[in-house]
């Protein structure tokens, strides 16, 4: 069942079209990843779903609430955890985090349960009486999520979660999301660590100067870019001689040779490796690595980056 | 039930991260203080403390609120954190009067410093205290959407601090603080006119003197003129820059 679809959605700032009439639909339960480069409008989008920024086109319906007349009932029932540690610099990280449920309503000794909770969750509990203005960076992300998850959200939106911590930091923000995906949350993601998306998201939609350039299951994105199979053999002897006959025996392959040792096999259909082996033993020369190489986003986001260019041309 | 623990923590807060901190304090009572003294040294005997008391109240709490309002907010704007009370789900008007109600309390109390000061040096007999109260409220609330307005419109701290100072100081000449507003020149009568503090001195000057230009009725009224227009301008400048 969807739960968020935006239609149609647009902004301009003056005469930058930042955000330039985009759809999709989020799916409740799934964890939806915004990938683009800087400048993409990743956060001119989020804002306009959660309320810091008016559209200039096009419809937002969160669920079933339209986001765009009853923001505040959408606030309800999302968390945001926004691209910069926006926390209060001279409260500390416990005060924090009770102000922040506060804001939702939240009673006095419920709040205080939760943040110390989220404060143990995240590593945080010693550092709960200093001042977040004396946290490290990666202290101040967490906490900043930690506020972002404190009223218990139904969809939770995060501008670009993992940049700028250590990876142990971003390893466990992206166990965090996996945990929250499987109580049943949504999440909305934007990111430009391809990895990160490849790791975490169920969906992914390319955002590439305010418009997106393709959508789909993370599978299906791999699958499109690289149509294939690519198989990489690593051999004994010098593969220099018998390269012109290697090349007239399989001519349904596109043969690579990065050195004499090794060879790059790309074929449409699954590479059927015992001809192979068989024939170059039957020249003296035995195999002892065959790698299967799988495409990853980057090359989907090479690949569809690369389209778009052309048609700008 | 939760949108006021929203309003609660939000004034909660502002007092104890602005209101309290000891920089405010001593300039709302300091400045106050300080302002008195001189006014007693420069003419000795001929002062009556009474007579100073009005203009010393408003000037504690044009000075307490107005900037104190524009640059906490403008100083949340900056860092977004700002971003977090948009983002909650509260009405911007919830979360506008909690932002007003600190400024407003904290103006009132300030207001009460020289009363505290003067009463061990003059007779407050005479002082009809709850139209004291009313006119307190007022001038806060007027300052207060003065620094509202002045956070809606300015984008940087400075420009915060340096739009009140733009209009307190004027303000503490041309609104009978400490010259009578029949002595001013014929501009700047009309001037003074136009400002809501003139209104605000003028009853507290009945209230604790018994000598007013106008009507007290008239005064309260033309208060509350000043504060519908203001908070008109306030609600429509929010509308058009705190959501882009
Ligand atoms: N308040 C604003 N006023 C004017 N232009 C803006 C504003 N906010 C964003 N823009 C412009 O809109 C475009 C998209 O910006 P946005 O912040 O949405 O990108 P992004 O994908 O989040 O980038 P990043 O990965 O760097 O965070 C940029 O060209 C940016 O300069
Ligand atoms: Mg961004």
């Amino acid at each position: 069942m969807e739960i968020i679809r935006v239609t149609n959605l647009k902004k301009q700032y003056g005469e930058v079209l930042a955000v330039d009439g985009i759809s999709f639909c989020v799916r409740e339960g799934e964890v939806f990843g915004f990938l683009g480069p800087n400048g993409a409008g990743k956060t001119s989008t989020i804002n306009m779903m959660i309320g810091l920024s008016r559209p200039s086109g096009g419809q937002i319906v969160i669920d079933g609430i339209d986001a765009v007349k009853d923001v505040k009932k959408v606030q309800k029932i999302i968390g945001v955890v926004p691209d910069e540690n926006n926390m209060y610099g001279e409260m500390d990280g416990f005060e924090n985090l009770c102000f922040c449920a506060a804001l939702y309503g939240m009673r006095k000794a419920e709040r205080e349960k939760r943040a110390k909770e989220l404060l143990e969750h995240f590593n945080l509990a010693a550092a709960g009486k200093r001042p977040f203005r004396a946290y490290s960076k990666g202290m101040k992300r967490k906490l900043t999520i930690a506020a972002g998850i404190i009223h218990d959200p139904k969809i939770l939106f995060l501008d670009e979660p993992t940049t700028g911590i250590d990876v142990e930091s971003a390893r466990q923000i992206r166990e965090l999301i996996l945990g929250l995906k499987e109580q049943g949350k949504t999440i909305f993601i934007t990111t430009h660590y391809i990895e990160e998306a490849q790791r975490v998201c169920d969906r992914i939609a390319f955002i590439v100067k305010g418009r997106i350039v393709k959508i789909g299951t993370v599978s299906d994105l791999l699958n499109d870019a690289v149509r294939g199979h690519k198989l990489s053999l690593k051999v004994s002897g010098s593969l220099n001689a018998i390269r012109g006959e290697l090349e007239t025996r399989f001519q349904n392959f596109r043969l690579e040779f990065s050195d004499e040792n090794s060879l790059l096999i790309t074929s449409k259909e699954p590479v059927a490796l015992y001809p192979v082996i068989q024939w170059l033993d039957s020249k003296g020369i035995s195999v002892y690595e065959a790698r299967e190489i799988k495409p990853t986003l980057e090359d989907v986001f090479v690949k569809i980056t690369a389209e778009k260019a052309k048609v700008e041309v | 039930m939760e949108t006021a623990i929203a309003f609660w923590n939000i004034l909660k807060k502002d007092i104890h991260n602005y209101y309290l901190k000891p920089p405010n304090i001593s300039w709302g009572i300091i400045f106050p203080l300080s302002w008195t003294l001189m006014q007693l040294v420069r003419s000795p005997g001929n002062v009556e403390i009474i007579e100073l008391l009005p203009g010393l109240m408003a000037m504690s709490i044009l000075f307490g609120t107005t900037s104190m309002l524009a640059v906490t907010i403008t100083f949340e704007k900056r860092s977004r954190s700002f971003d977090r009370l948009l983002l909650a789900p509260i009405s911007i008007s919830t979360l506008v009067f909690a932002k007003l109600s600190g400024a407003i309390i904290f103006g009132m109390v300030n207001a009460f410093v020289p009363v505290a000061f003067a009463a061990n040096f003059a007779d407050l007999s005479g002082t009809y205290w709850p139209l004291v109260i009313i006119a307190v409220f007022l001038i806060a609330l007027t300052s207060a959407l003065l620094g509202l307005l002045i956070a809606v419109s300015a984008k940087e701290v400075f420009e915060a601090q340096t739009f009140s100072n733009f209009f307190r100081f004027p303000m503490l000449f041309l609104c009978g603080l400490f010259l009578p507003i029949e002595r001013l020149p014929g501009i700047l009568k009309a001037i003074s006119f136009c400002l809501p503090l003139t209104y605000g001195t003028d009853t507290l000057n009945g209230a604790i003197r018994g000598s007013s230009i106008f009507n007290t009725s008239f005064n309260i009224f033309i208060m509350l003129m000043f504060s519908a227009l203001l908070f008109y301008l306030c609600h429509r400048n929010i509308q058009r820059n705190w959501i882009l």
